[in-house]
């Protein structure tokens, strides 16, 4: 190698180094699908006739989030994560976002840390009363009319609980408190993808809102790929 | 001084009198078949207690005007009787105004709480709750599903609580935040409070009815003008008191089974 061969490595090894993130060294992976068996209940157009400048929003009125199905009986809106093995971890130093916006949370199912910064901001026209309703976290409300600045909380126990207004009725969502940054929230296709598991023996809990939660033993050695996949019931009504 | 206060007093009640007198201050338009007999009874209540009033005042006002300035030393006189008599008048004036007035109102009081509605009258239930309105019509079976407190779920905009799971009369029930109704067409509605006192107000319907948690009540109208009206809550039911409304939807006897059809399918 010559001299300047070896200048340009160094520095694109400094860069690298820069680049990637400080976290837990690349392991294994555990990907896989969630999925129903059944017939879903039909999720039903929700009305905000009451809330005329959210109505307004929607050409055609959107349905309730509280089963996400897919093609194939993928099923969306399903927290996927560690619930043991993996060691509890310092909260990340960026904020979680729940946005309120045309009388609905955005998004459905927020996952965010133990202790990391929750921003809840309203983009409505109209006031809303936030009211997550934990069971072992601290329980309060907060009222957040048109215009104000966002309001900023953290949960510190891990705990997965539902979110409601206190002024529109069909404005429903959920919040995961977890203990670790190994999650994952399925969309529409059902895939989720825990990556950068160190070796070891892991518990892998789905948890969908209605349909409950389900756990799988899995045990990563070294960088291998493993598929988990989870299969819930559903219910017609 | 005195006079100048008998001026004040006969122009205070000469003001107060001008904007009911002109109809500055119209109500809104009645689109009900039992809501003239309210307004007649608006009318005359404001008739009656105006000109009582305005009377009352001028009275004052003479009094005022012609016992004031009175010369020292000249005999004080009262009121024939003493004040015994005064105030016996007084309680036979005011309660034969009121009984009038309460005579007069028993026939548009009766029609909306003593007879029953038309056999024909379509049954539609109101649920109000912290902050909204909901409505329920039993659809084609004719039937509410029961209501199971524990069943309700929001989220899942479930929010009579029923059971379509194991009922099947609640399986076609339609529930909607908008009160939809066929024009010229009896509605009994069927109230029913989830939480606290609330309140179902309709200007135009000339029909102000409390929801009373624990009692179920009934109530019945013909609404028979096509239009969009809010419904508010008169009654301070919590912080979100303010943002408690909804909609009565008037629609035609064809559009109203279109909306019916159009609900059934979802």
């Amino acid at each position: 190698m010559g001299r300047k061969q070896f200048v340009v490595a160094g520095l694109a090894m400094l860069v690298l180094a820069a680049t990637s993130k400080a976290g837990p060294p690349a392991g294994g992976t555990v990907s896989g699908k969630v999925t129903y068996e059944g017939t879903p209940a039909k999720m039903k157009p929700i009305d905000m006739s009451k809330e005329p400048s959210c109505a307004k929003m929607y050409p055609t009125p959107p349905v309730a989030e509280t089963v996400v199905a897919g093609s194939g009986n993928s099923l969306g809106n399903v927290v996927v994560y560690i619930s043991a093995g993996a060691p509890d971890e310092a909260a990340p130093s960026t904020a979680a976002v729940f946005n309120q916006k045309g009388c609905r949370y955005i998004p459905h199912v927020l996952v965010f840390q133990v202790n990391q910064e929750l921003k809840i901001q309203n983009e409505d026209q109209t006031s809303h009363n936030i009211h997550p309703l934990p069971k072992i976290n601290r329980e309060w409300n907060k009222s957040q009319p048109p215009g104000t600045p966002p309001i900023s909380e953290k949960y510190d126990k891990a705990e997965i609980f539902p979110v409601k207004c206190n002024v529109h009725p069909w404005m429903h969502g959920n919040f995961a408190v977890l203990k670790n940054s190994h999650f994952a929230i399925t969309g529409d296709s059902g895939a989720f993808t825990l990556p950068n598991l160190p070796p070891g023996k892991y518990t892998v809990t789905a948890w969908h809102e209605s349909y409950g939660d389900q756990s799988q033993e899995v045990t990563i050695s070294g960088r291998e790929a493993k598929t988990v996949n989870f299969v819930f019931k559903a219910k017609p009504y | 001084m005195g006079k100048l206060l008998a001026i004040v007093l006969v122009a205070i009640a000469v003001l107060s009198a001008y904007p009911i007198v002109t109809h500055m201050f119209v109500l809104p338009e009645d689109i009900s078949t039992h809501g003239y007999a309210i307004d007649s009874q608006i009318h005359d209540t404001m008739l009656e207690a105006g000109l009582s009033f305005v009377g009352a005042q001028i009275v004052l006002a003479a009094f005022v005007w012609s016992f004031t300035n009175r010369k020292e030393g000249s005999p004080l006189r009262s009121f024939p009787g003493g004040a015994k008599v005064a105030v016996m008048a007084a309680f036979v004036l005011v309660g034969t105004e009121v009984l009038a007035l309460g005579v007069m109102g028993q026939k548009a009081w009766a029609e909306v709480y003593f007879t029953a509605p038309k056999p024909n009258a379509i049954q539609i239930q109101a649920q109000a709750e912290q902050f909204a309105y909901y409505f329920r019509y039993a659809g084609p079976d004719t039937k509410f599903g029961a209501i199971h407190p524990d069943k309700i779920d929001e989220g899942n905009q479930n929010y009579f609580g029923l059971d379509p799971a194991n009922e099947v009369e609640a399986r076609d029930d339609i529930v909607s935040g908008e009160l939809v109704v066929p024009v010229n067409r009896e509605v009994q509605l069927l109230m029913h409070a989830k939480d606290v006192g609330h309140s179902f107000y309709i200007r135009e319907l000339r029909i102000q009815q409390d929801f009373v948690p624990g009692l179920d009540l009934s109530l019945h109208f013909t609404a028979t003008k096509i239009g969009k009206y809010e419904i508010v809550c008169t009654q301070l039911c919590g912080l979100g008191h303010y943002n408690m409304k909804a909609y009565m939807n008037v629609m035609s006897e064809e559009d109203y089974e279109k909306w019916l059809t159009e609900q059934a399918g979802q």
